[in-house]
């Protein structure tokens, strides 16, 4: 099986004055895992949702396949969806559960039965057909729902931040299951989450979503290092932001100025003048003997094993650095010369 | 072909169009009069031929919306322009079927412009029957159908189905009755025309009247009821609190049989505490026999009237109170108290100035809900009034006495109606205001401090001979069913419960139920067996649409639901018998119109249970089943209704339960082919027959009892795994 194209246009939701989603466009290729990326109440939820059919879009349309679905039901829709609490129904058992969408659709209960096994066999849960809900651990509730999910293949599935019931090292190898899987069998998914760590690792594209808006869409890469904002960048992951100069810009190049630094940077179409400037911790260097840099002092240093974290008082700011020399660590109140490695300094638009 | 959409919904409208004689039929339906089509007697045809062979041409407009709606029931069309046909049609139908039922009554046209155009018509219409109601019900679902189709109700038919239903249920069954009671008042009279006839009735003497503050004579029943329900709430609160602190808050070692006396006024039909206190206060009862044998002295008949009702209901709903108080004083976190007595406070201080006014706002619900029994409460005032009338009783005499005078009984219907709505509304202010309840959903710890001495000891002094007194309230109640003639002639006999339930073998070897209450017994348990799934059903299905879904109109269809819940039963019922005399819904003496009694004036109690239950189910399962394919119902069937078995079992129990013990409305609603148990007891109190009416009483205790546990056996428990079953919260009062 192989997912179908989800394409939203100009969807959006209110609920009387509040606008939960504003009108928005997207298009989800068949085939791919998805991620919707955002602090809490930034609508990825009620975006989920409305896709799902649980929510009623006030405005605009889905398509999932080429076929409008706006005001179709969730059962009409051939989505599935995988919910944060799980909601295995803890009156049936375990194959009861997963054979229950099959059953609904109307399909003889042997054969749904026989269909469920195989999907519980895909998740690893073969022979836990007979056990209740809540005679399982939390990550095999996952597998439960993810399975009940998937043996109605469905267009499109929908996760919604699945993985946050559970422990820190089960969330790393669930997610990389659900990745494997979605891989292997070629779905469209649609993932919610407000872990940008899980959301890097998943997916093919992220829509990082602020206020009801898209922020910006793009690959894992480009949403790291090509930020549109410093929302953004921030958000993916850890970032300085700091104010500089761009003093000229031709051929798409900027000369920036900071402090004393010149870096060269792609301009991203912004003006000359002053400009916001994020900078990623582990691009924060200690200059080599002789090399001219930022003049700055160390306020804080944190000894973390493999690397040393420090925080740089410098007359642009206080910058948070991530530098991997175990072997020069530098004391506090040390005064420091620093560069930046360009690939991790970036122009953004606020 | 399976038959999907909006088909099969049309297709019962055009059979109950077409096909099913339209009207009720006098004698029943039978299977050769089903098919109303070809009739001879236009009465018994369907409406298609009463319009084409009997020339009622009021007919054609509904036959009209029904072919309008067509189109929108076949599949071929897209959504849009389906869901525009199903609205227009089904809509324009369902009008056309509410204008001429309306329009025509049971002399001709009902409002003069109709007759002026048409002609006066020699024709006169019954009431609808089998085929009227399919088609109002089809074309209703049509109509909901459309707006789903158009994506309200987030394009769900069920729920569009649901909400349809249940509005227009409460729309026909309180709103519209309630709405005939109070045009009732404007009805004009003798020579009097309408604002006259209301300004006559309003005033009145016997409504407003002063006369007892400046001598013996009576005050009007206006005060009577407004004096007796405020002693009433203030000595049930007070009670009820006493009690609700020993079983809190001290180490009082029968607490257990102290809570069972909350269960108690649930399962009394009404009058047995009247029955009571008439056996030990009454003329020949236990008090006066001894007062008079001992002092010759004689008591009089003090026991009959304020007095005694007052003495009824603080024994009635001093358990309601104390239900409602046991939740306020458990709801009190203690480490507030624990707070106080750090900062060196007394026990009595920490009472008087933490404890206490944590309370006030409970003790204020406990109060307006006692006010609210005592204003509606019709069993006690009736067996023990005498002379002393309140609202209930009025408006019952108003309406069976000798005056039969309707705009009397809906002008005092009215007046009853806006206290009950203002107490409804100030208790849901003080409820509302939830600030004080101090309970979070995290584990408070901290143990309930033990009461101050003075304060226990009081609480003790009133509670104890109460509960005591209560307790020979029932048992001299129930012994009364044992002996011949209570005060004359104390030999223990049978004789009461043969009169009412003797069982005899006639010669041919079949069983005759020769006693005198089998009649009214069996009656009453087929309605209430039939009205409780019904209550069950609507109240949790009201229950799922408010607490799940979310759509236009929701907190107005919540309000009006509560709002059923405050009107008192004696104004359901006079309403009832006002609204459905006549066509187009005339359903008086029938099995229906007791039955729709039960059901909207049970309703809420489903609804509370399954709101209360619900509220513990999240929400994503019955997310998860519907986007797994499962419609719906069926999602609502497989997932939500197998996790409330608690509160299903609650509500059948309750709706159960009440149809048999309930008076106030019944008793206006009962004809001599449906008579109910409790009216049946009620004349044999009027009579003086007390023997066999308490015999009755017990008889009917014993089998709710019988009842309640055979539907928990039916419903079952859940089975959840290793845990627990969580029982749904009980609900908290409830009325007579």
């Amino acid at each position: 099986m192989s997912g179908a194209e989800v394409r939203l246009e100009g969807l959006g939701k209110r609920y009387g004055e509040v606008r939960a989603v504003l009108p928005l466009d997207l298009v989800i290729e068949g085939g791919t895992l998805v991620t919707l990326l955002g602090p809490s109440g930034c609508g990825k939820t009620t975006l989920l949702r409305m896709i799902a059919g649980l929510e009623q879009a006030s405005e605009g349309r889905i398509l999932i396949g080429g076929r409008d679905v706006t005001l179709l039901s969730a059962g009409e829709r051939n989505v599935s969806m995988v919910f944060q609490s799980y909601a295995l129904f803890p009156h049936m058992s375990v194959l009861d559960n997963v054979a229950y969408g099959l059953v609904s659709s109307g399909m003889p209960r042997k054969e749904a039965h026989a269909q469920a096994e195989a999907a519980l066999e895909t998740v690893g849960l073969k022979g836990f057909g007979t056990r209740l809900p809540s005679e399982m651990s939390g990550g095999q509730q996952q597998r439960v729902a993810v399975a009940r999910a998937l043996v109605l293949k469905p267009d499109v599935l929908l996760f919604d931040e699945p993985l946050s019931n559970l422990d820190t090292r089960l969330r790393r190898s669930m997610r990389e299951e659900i990745r494997a899987l979605q891989q292997r069998l070629g779905l469209t998914v649609v993932y919610v989450t407000h872990d940008q760590s899980e959301a890097l690792a998943v997916s093919d594209r992220i829509v990082v979503m602020r206020n009801a808006a898209i922020a910006q869409a793009g690959t894992p890469e480009e949403l790291y290092t090509q930020p549109d904002s410093v929302f953004v960048a921030t958000f993916m992951g850890e970032a300085n932001h700091v104010q500089g100069a761009i003093e000229r810009s031709d051929g798409g190049q900027a000369q920036v100025a900071l402090g004393p630094l010149r870096l060269a940077l792609p301009d991203r179409g912004l003006p000359t003048g002053r400009a916001d400037i994020v900078i990623r911790p582990e691009a924060v260097r200690f200059a080599v003997d002789g090399e001219a840099g930022l003049p700055g002092t160390v306020a804080r240093a944190t000894y973390m094993g493999s690397h040393s974290e420090y925080l740089l008082d410098t007359e642009v700011g206080t910058l948070f650095a991530v530098i991997p020399d175990r072997l020069r660590r530098r004391e506090v109140g040390a005064q420091v010369l620093i560069t930046l490695a360009p690939d991790g300094v970036m122009l953004v638009h606020d | 072909m399976r038959l999907r959409g909006s088909l099969p919904a049309w297709l019962i409208a055009a059979v109950g169009a077409a096909v099913v004689p339209w009207h009720m039929q006098q004698d029943g339906l039978s299977l050769a009069t089903i098919v109303g089509f070809g009739q001879h007697d236009p009465e018994a045809a369907s409406a298609l031929w009463q319009a084409a062979a009997h020339g009622r041409f009021w007919f054609w407009p509904i036959v009209a919306g029904l072919l309008l709606a067509l189109p929108g029931a076949l599949p071929m069309l897209p959504r849009p322009a389906r869901a525009l046909w199903l609205l227009a049609g089904g809509g324009f139908g369902l009008a056309a079927l509410v204008v001429q039922g309306l329009a025509i009554g049971v002399q001709g046209w009902s409002w003069p412009w109709l007759e002026a155009l048409f002609g006066p018509l020699d024709d006169r219409q019954f009431g609808i029957g089998l085929g009227g109601a399919m088609t109002a019900v089809a074309l209703l679902l049509l109509v909901t159908d459309g707006f789903a189709l158009r994506g309200a109700f987030k394009g769900d038919r069920f729920v569009a189905g649901a909400v349809g239903v249940l509005a227009a249920s409460i729309l026909l069954f309180t709103a519209w009755p309630v709405a005939t009671v109070l045009m009732q008042m404007f009805t004009p009279r003798d020579d009097l025309s309408a604002w006259a006839a209301l300004a006559d009735r309003v005033v009145d003497r016997k409504i407003w009247g002063l006369a007892c503050v400046t001598s013996a004579a009576g005050c009007g029943v206006f005060w009577n009821t407004l004096v007796l329900a405020t002693c009433t709430a203030t000595l049930t609160t007070s009670l009820g609190l006493a009690f609700a602190l020993i079983v809190t808050r001290t180490r009082f070692p029968a607490k257990r049989g102290l809570r069972l006396l909350t269960v108690m006024p649930i399962i009394t039909p009404p009058f047995v505490i009247g029955l009571g206190l008439i056996l030990i206060f009454g003329r020949s009862g236990v008090i006066n026999q001894i007062v008079e044998a001992v002092f010759g002295l004689e008591l009089g008949r003090w026991i009959y009237g304020f007095n005694g009702i007052l003495l009824a209901q603080a024994f009635s709903f001093t358990p309601v109170a104390f239900l409602v108080l046991i939740g306020v004083v458990e709801g009190i976190s203690p480490t507030m108290e624990e707070a106080s007595q750090t900062l060196r406070a007394t026990r009595m201080r920490t009472f008087g100035a933490v404890t206490l006014p944590l309370m006030l706002p409970g003790l204020a619900n406990a109060w307006l809900v006692s006010f609210v029994e005592s204003l509606a409460d019709f069993g006690n005032p009736i067996v023990l009034g005498g002379s002393f009338g309140v609202l209930s009783t009025e408006i019952f005499f108003a309406v069976v006495g000798a005056q039969q005078d309707f705009g009397r009984a809906a002008v005092l219907a009215a007046v009853m109606l806006v206290i009950a709505l203002f107490a409804f509304v100030l208790q849901r202010r003080v409820v509302g205001r939830r600030s004080y309840v101090s309970v979070t959903g995290k584990g408070d710890s901290g143990l309930p401090p033990t009461l101050p001495a003075p304060i226990r000891r009081a609480a003790y002094a009133v509670a104890i001979p109460w509960a005591c007194l209560t307790l020979v309230v029932y048992v001299m109640a129930l012994a009364g069913a044992f002996v011949r003639v209570w005060g004359r002639d104390w030999t223990p006999t049978l004789e009461h419960f043969r009169r009412a339930f003797a069982l005899e073998w006639t010669a041919n070897g079949t069983l005759l139920f020769s006693g005198g209450a089998w009649h009214s017994l069996f009656t009453t348990i087929e309605l209430a067996v039939i009205a409780a799934p019904i209550t069950a059903g609507l109240g949790l299905l009201a229950a799922w649409v408010l607490s799940r879904q979310r759509f236009a109109g929701r907190t107005t269809l919540e309000f009006a639901l509560m709002l059923t819940f405050a009107v008192p039963g004696t104004v359901i019922g006079v309403a009832y018998i006002l609204t459905y005399n006549v066509p187009p819904l005339e359903i008086t003496g029938t099995a229906i119109i007791l039955v729709a009694c039960f059901v909207f004036r049970n309703l809420p109690v489903g609804v509370r249970s399954g709101v209360a239950a619900m509220s513990q189910l999240d929400r994503s399962l019955d997310e998860a089943a519907v986007t797994l394919r499962a419609s719906t119902f069926r999602a609502l069937r497989t997932v939500v209704l197998p996790l409330l078995k608690p509160a299903i079992v609650t509500a059948l129990v309750y709706s159960f339960v009440r149809a048999m013990t309930t008076v106030s409305a019944v008793i206006f609603l009962v004809s001599a082919e449906y008579e109910m148990a409790t009216v049946f007891i009620i004349n044999r109190v009027i009579n003086g027959d007390y023997g066999l009416a308490i015999a009755y009483c017990a008889v009917l205790i014993l089998l709710m009892t019988l009842a309640t546990g055979l539907i928990q056996l039916l419903v079952g428990n859940r089975r959840l795994g290793r845990r627990g079953v969580v029982a749904a919260p009980a609900p908290v009062g409830g009325r007579v």
